[in-house]
């Protein structure tokens, strides 16, 4: 088994509203326990809404009021050690990104300065992470990076307008495994993008993983996504991690019904049969439901689940569930 | 047969750039379809293939550069200069949800506005009565919308909110251009399915704008594929779709991917490097990544040859009826 390099602990991050003299309080990620190991692509996948994004932003070290860390670690394992990242200056977390974690942030294609040229950019990212390069060096290593990858080096010399959707989000990505960094946590690359570029751009994740051996950390709603690039998968539902396990068993032998749900939604080749997706829409992170979060759209609701929350539980190795139908004291299987 | 919108050579030309270095781009080329009453027909492929743009002549917001639309048996020509969407039966719903409603502005007041402008009710009460009729229909109530405003919805609401305001005129034709996109994939399933109730209870006909094959395939009967401004294969989607026979049909298809790890995506691929690049080729488009590509494809722009009971524009299939090799 691979190394951890990074893990939470009970980790619950808040979004804290004060709305009128009211507070609202938003239970985006609500103790969360992720063991991240190198060399692997974890993906998490769930609807809109679920938190997803938020457990990025404490992932990276980006928090920032109105969210704010309520409980719980984030370990960074710098060199074999452990770093708990909420005790950083900002000074040291700003070294740490780009080198050891870089985000690629969600619509990220529009995140390219768009009065300049790409090769500015790049200048700007590598001189404010490397000194003593001079402006020749630089564009000299951005060309050879991107190169690498198998992106045109001529689009350096564009703005970032002149390029497609799909070019932008790669060169994004690109830009973002510069420094070769450990871990690279990538939110909804392919959203919005058609499939043949989607393709290419899980295409350009992969070679970076193969090439650097790093992390990588992958948010998508789409199961088709995560069963063609990740290799285990943690399904995230109203804060909360509610099914984690290897692609594999995720796909083959899932165990909460939240995560039936989202695979028998996606419409196969060859089968016209009506599909239905999950019933209900996703609860408010304000006023969250009383026990087990998923129980108002869960068809196999029994008394229980209104009353307690399931606590995540190790079916086997590399399995882990949180629901009153697998395992629990009142278990019985559906 | 009864066609409910015939589209006719449609070719649509933008030029591009200064008067000096004027560049030509042909956004449609040829193109020619039907849709039947009561029938969802996907007109498929990557961005920037020209998709919208035949979807906006449809509408009446470009002008064809040449080519016809007949709509219920009339011109288009003859209505020309009036507003296509209050003279025909036809009614868009667009990609974003949120960019289709002003997030400043209650939702119930574009409801409002569309009975007052096509005179759907006489008072108050009728008009709530007519709007909340139109909402069951995508599932949602009057009761549950009034005085909200967008960003109070979810995505998959809107989107419902959005199609009920375009089912209100009662159109016979509606252009869904890229409805789920933007919508988490498990709540696609429930919009694609109000297509399908909405098709089968309403005889409403639905042009199916997307990139989406999954769900094209699972909800409409027959198919386009489009690249780069031509139609490269047409036909029903069993056929079309289990068995592509454009090398560019063969490499969508392909990309989809499938919620299944052991059947992950195996061979590389290439991808256009501009979009200009390829619009502005001359022959077949894709011949600069098609793995099957011959001098021909190069020199002349493939026409349209039936093989079996689909129209593909491919030198593969010159003559013969052979598959092409995998």
């Amino acid at each position: 088994m691979n190394e951890t390099i990074l893990r939470t602990e009970g980790l619950k991050t808040f979004y804290i509203l004060d709305v009128f003299g009211t507070q609202k309080i938003v239970k985006a990620v609500n103790d969360v326990n992720l063991n991240i190991r190198t060399n692997e692509v974890y993906g998490i996948a769930g609807e809109s809404g679920c938190g997803k994004t938020t457990l990025l932003k404490a992932l990276a070290a980006a928090i920032e009021p109105p969210l704010r860390l309520v409980d719980g670690y984030i370990f960074y394992y710098v060199d074999g050690k452990a770093v708990d990242v909420a005790t950083l200056s900002p000074e040291a977390k700003r070294k740490l990104r780009l080198d050891y974690i870089a985000y690629v942030p969600q619509g990220s294609m529009s995140a390219l300065n768009p009065v300049i040229k790409l090769k500015e950019t790049y200048q700007d990212f590598i001189s404010s992470h490397v000194s003593g390069k001079t402006k020749e060096e630089t564009i000299q290593l951005a060309e050879q990076h991107i190169t690498e990858l198998g992106l045109p080096p001529k689009i350096l010399d564009s703005y970032p307008h002149q390029l497609s959707g799909g070019m932008r989000q790669r060169v994004t990505i690109a830009l973002a495994a510069l420094l070769k960094p450990s871990i690279i946590i990538a939110d909804e690359p392919t959203t919005a993008l058609d499939v043949v570029v989607q393709r290419g751009v899980v295409q350009l994740l992969m070679d970076i993983q193969k090439r650097l051996k790093n992390t990588i950390i992958l948010v998508t709603h789409d199961m088709g996504v995560q069963a063609n690039i990740a290799d285990r998968v943690g399904i995230m539902y109203a804060g909360k991690i509610v099914e984690e396990s290897t692609t594999e068993k995720i796909y083959g032998v899932p165990q909460h019904p939240y995560t039936k749900f989202l695979i028998d939604s996606l419409p196969q080749f060859g089968d016209k049969s009506t599909r239905q997706s999950v019933p209900g829409s996703p609860p408010s992170l304000i006023d969250l439901p009383s026990g087990c979060a998923f129980h108002p759209r869960c068809p196999h609701a029994m008394g229980i689940c209104t009353e307690q929350t399931p606590d995540l539980i190790t079916l086997d190795t590399d399995h882990k569930v949180a629901c009153w139908l697998v395992g629990g004291e009142h278990g019985k299987t559906a | 047969m009864e066609k409910l919108l015939e589209v006719k050579n449609l070719t649509k030309v933008f030029t591009m750039g200064s008067i000096l270095s004027r560049v030509r781009l042909t956004a449609a080329d040829d193109v020619s379809f039907y849709i039947k009453p009561g029938e969802i027909f996907t007109l498929a492929g990557e961005s920037g293939c020209g998709k919208t743009t035949t979807a906006k002549i449809i509408l009446g917001f470009e002008e064809p550069t040449s080519g016809t639309i007949i709509h219920e048996g009339k011109d288009r020509a003859e209505t020309k200069g009036k507003k296509v969407w209050q003279e025909e039966g036809i009614q868009a719903i667009f990609q974003d949800p949120f960019g289709t409603f002003n997030p400043l502005r209650v939702v119930d007041r574009y409801f409002f506005e569309t009975v007052q402008n096509f005179k759907l009710a006489a008072t108050k009460r009728e008009a709530i009565d007519v709007i909340d009729e139109t909402l069951r229909l995508v599932g949602l109530s009057y009761e549950e919308f009034a005085g909200k405003y967008p960003s109070e919805f979810s995505g998959g609401q809107l989107q419902r909110v959005s199609i009920a305001r375009a089912l209100l005129t009662k159109p016979n034709l509606l252009i869904a251009d890229e409805p789920v996109s933007m919508v988490d994939a498990s709540l696609r399933m429930s919009i694609v399915n109000l297509f399908k109730r909405l098709k089968e209870e309403g005889n409403l006909g639905v042009l199916y704008i997307t990139h989406d094959l999954a769900t094209a395939y699972y909800v409409s009967e027959r198919i386009a594929i489009m690249f780069r401004g031509n139609i490269v294969e047409i036909g029903p989607v069993e056929k079309v779709l289990m068995e592509p026979k454009h090398p560019y049909s063969q490499l969508l298809r392909e990309s989809i991917p499938e919620a299944d790890p052991t059947k992950r995506w195996s061979k590389r691929i290439v991808l256009a490097e501009t979009e200009e690049e390829e619009y502005m080729r001359v022959g077949c488009k894709f011949a600069g990544r098609c793995p099957h590509v011959m001098n021909i494809c190069k020199e002349q722009a493939p026409k349209d040859i039936d093989v079996d009971g689909v129209l593909v524009k491919c030198y593969l299939y010159n003559g013969t009826s052979a598959t092409p090799r995998q």
